[in-house]
């Protein structure tokens, strides 16, 4: 498992996040306008050419930190910043060493405010970051039923819980939207809007959450008709972005050692609904979809009233 | 009600336990009249096919009369009172592999298909009474079952044959005759039959309906040998005799020309240090299999010939000799019995008097004594080829 930086979407009302990323515009605009006045203005008296360029690179920096802070944010912004502000620091520190006396209280000056910029910057983006692992899961199978009318089956996303097993509800919010809701082994609810982002009769259906989600996925789900008029080949793509903490961690023992069985399992379970009607139950795995495959199973015998009621619960 | 369970290497318990209900729209639940033990039960109590729980119900050869049937059945399809017999492998009839009539290798009957998976490759259909590899599907050998997808699996018996004629189509007639049938039998045929079990003895019989010239049964069982000279067999007894100079002796040299392993994985061996090397392997289930039998048949198959496997092997097996497989362009066939393939054709010739079934029925027993069945089916005690019970 990878560590990653979360694109964070509760960043977007982070008044420190704003507040640096207006900084940044501030300070961009005036070193890209008038890169030769900023520089006098750190004290270098007579700016060269290269100083003047130097300045407006550093100022165009900021308008893109700026602009994805704004627009955009994610923590890696955050951490150009920490990049940027480490620059500074280097010319800074270089323009004290080699200077002739005039303008050096103003430099001095400067490479402090630069430094306290840096240490809040720093703080932002290590605060700001989420450890988060990336998982994305593929399964492939066959159903010898049209893409048409497989993709139908699947765009009814109420009918999702029925063979994926981690879902305990999809209800349908609006003609593109859909609220999901995660079964209780994560431990607590775990709930996300979701917006479909693609749909092609029998071709694809995509879907992602949307911001503000406990946990960030996105998904889709491929039809392509299988060489032999042998029905139609689904391909399903899932990707999670398990946060760190306490949720990621269960989320993760959900999940288990391997992960992909529990996919090609749900799509094992798709393929007998779409096939025989419904998900196939054996005495020894009498829970249909809630099946986890695990071993050792209860003895293959008839239920007794109370494991029968649980089991059709 | 009474059920015949597992509770451990080599020993079964008749025990009460509760009785089936639907658990899925398409099932119905039988009444038992009459089951039967099975070779493949035999290597379910020895323990050499993994994943049994102990308390599982064994039995997957069963016949009887419908009590209930679920909402999702078509009531001119099934009914309350239909007198059925259920075939062993449970299939969908809808996946590509039942669409190919290859219903033991049913895409969608298994819940436990991530682990067939595992050991197999691709995972295989749902079987009563035979570990959760299988998919823990409660067996037959009890007074009821539940019967999965039975609108698409079950053949309805409406003429008055007796349970005894036709209970194995369940399972060891149409096996016996998917061994007969995949040898591709052409005129002047000799067939040679290894293990003269209930299934061999079947497989014999098919090889003759479906033409075969000569049928060699090979076993050590001396009454089984010669229940099969009874139907017009030669046997040879492999204790006795070398069973490859006896082949060339009745094949003019040539060998035969379809070869049936109705042994399987358990098989025993005249040549006593193979076998203790294989025993060995198996004992720490570093081979799972003793393939003696299909060693044998390779070795033995006239180049060009058929071998058709359907004795079980559930794993690994050594010293297959894939020289002989390959150099002398032998074909391998096998595979668990497609039984719905076959079970209205044989029903045909039940009927027109072509085969017997009944002919490999030594002991009857009420299902209360299924452990003493076992004993004398594992044991060849008493002369014991098949033995029926009655719940
Ligand atoms: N493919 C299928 O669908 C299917 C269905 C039913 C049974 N089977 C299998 O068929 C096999 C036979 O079943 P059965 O009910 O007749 O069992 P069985 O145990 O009664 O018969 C096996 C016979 O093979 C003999 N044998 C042992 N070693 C031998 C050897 N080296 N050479 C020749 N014969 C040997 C035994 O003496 C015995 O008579 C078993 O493996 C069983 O699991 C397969
Ligand atoms: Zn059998
Ligand atoms: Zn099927």
């Amino acid at each position: 498992m990878k560590t990653d930086i979360r694109s964070a979407s509760g960043l977007r009302h982070d008044p420190l996040v704003r507040g640096l990323g207006w900084a940044s515009a501030l300070l961009g605009v005036p070193q890209v306008a008038a890169p030769a006045g900023f520089a006098r203005a750190l004290g270098v008296e007579r700016p060269s050419i290269r100083h003047r360029s130097a300045t407006a690179a550093v100022g165009v920096r900021e308008l893109a930190a700026a602009a994805g802070l704004l627009a955009r944010p994610h923590p890696a912004w955050l951490w150009g910043r920490v990049g940027g502000d480490l620059m500074d620091l280097a010319m800074l520190g270089r323009a004290l060493r080699n200077h002739d006396g005039r303008g050096l209280g103003r430099t001095v000056a400067a490479t402090a405010a630069v430094t306290a910029i840096t240490a809040t910057d720093v703080y932002a983006a290590v605060t700001r970051t989420r450890r988060s692992t990336p998982m994305e899961l593929t399964a492939t199978t066959t159903v010898t039923r049209p893409p048409d009318e497989v993709h139908a089956f699947w765009s009814d996303l109420t009918r999702l819980p029925d063979f994926m097993a981690h879902l305990d509800e999809v209800r349908v919010t609006g003609p593109r939207t859909s609220h999901w809701r995660v079964v209780a082994p994560f431990g607590r609810a775990v709930e996300w809007d979701a917006e479909t982002t693609q749909d092609v009769p029998g071709r694809l259906i995509a879907w992602r959450s949307v911001d503000g989600a406990d946990i960030d996925n996105s998904g889709e789900v491929r039809f392509t008709p299988a060489p032999g008029d042998r029905g139609t080949e689904i391909r399903v793509t899932l990707r999670y972005d398990l946060p760190g903490g306490a949720l990621g961690a269960a989320a993760a023992r959900y999940f288990g050692e391997e992960p992909h069985q529990q996919l090609d399992d749900d799509l094992r379970r798709f393929k007998q609904i779409v096939e025989t009607g419904e998900v196939v139950r054996s005495e020894g795995a009498p829970g249909g979809k809630q099946a986890r495959g695990e071993f050792p199973q209860r003895p293959a015998r008839p239920l007794t009233e109370d494991e029968l009621k649980e089991a059709l619960a | 009600m009474k059920a015949n369970c597992w509770t451990g290497r080599n020993s079964v318990e008749v025990q009460h336990v509760p009785e089936p209900s639907i658990l899925n729209n398409r099932d119905a639940i039988v009444r038992i009249t009459s089951t039967a033990i099975c070779g493949s039960d035999l290597h379910l109590l020895d323990g050499y096919v993994p994943t049994m729980e102990k308390g599982d119900i064994l039995g997957h050869e069963f016949m009887g009369e419908v009590v209930e049937v679920g909402p999702g059945i078509s009531h001119d399809r099934l009914r309350v009172g239909d007198r059925v017999v259920v075939p062993f492998p449970i299939a969908c009839g809808a996946c590509a592999s039942c669409r190919a009539e290859l219903y033991s290798c049913c895409e969608n009957t298994n819940p436990n298909a991530g682990v067939s998976e595992k050991f197999f490759g691709h995972p295989t259909a749902g079987i009563y009474g035979y570990s959760h590899l299988t998919g823990g599907f409660a067996g037959g050998q009890a007074e009821y079952a539940r019967v999965v997808l039975a609108d698409a699996n079950v053949l309805k018996i409406e003429s008055d044959l007796s349970d005894e004629q036709v209970l194995f189509l369940s399972d060891i007639l149409p096996t016996g005759y998917m061994g007969a049938d995949m040898c591709d039998i052409q005129r002047g045929d000799v067939v040679a039959v290894w293990g003269a079990g209930p299934v061999g003895q079947f497989a014999m019989d098919s090889a003759r309906v479906l033409g075969a010239e000569k049928v060699i049964a090979i076993d050590k069982e001396a009454y089984r040998l010669d229940m099969a000279e009874a139907q017009g067999y030669t046997a040879v007894n492999f204790e006795s005799a070398d069973v490859r100079s006896a082949l060339l002796d009745l094949t003019g040299g040539r060998g035969p020309d379809k070869c049936i392993d109705a042994v399987g994985m358990e098989a025993v061996h005249g040549a006593s240090h193979i076998h203790l090397y294989d025993r060995a392997k198996q004992a720490v289930r570093s081979e799972t299999d003793r393939p003696h039998a299909l060693r044998q048949a390779v070795l033995s198959c006239r180049s060009g010939g058929v071998v058709s496997v359907i004795g079980v092997y559930g794993g690994l097996i050594d010293k297959f000799p894939a020289g002989a497989w390959m150099n002398r362009s032998l074909t391998l066939r096998t595979g668990q019995c497609h039984v719905q393939r076959y079970m209205e054709p044989l029903l045909g010739l039940i009927e027109q008097g072509a085969i017997d079934p009944t002919r490999v029925i030594t002991h009857r027993l009420p299902l209360a004594e299924a452990p003493t069945g076992y004993d004398l089916f594992k044991n060849k005690q008493d002369d014991c080829e098949k033995v029926v019970l009655s719940p």
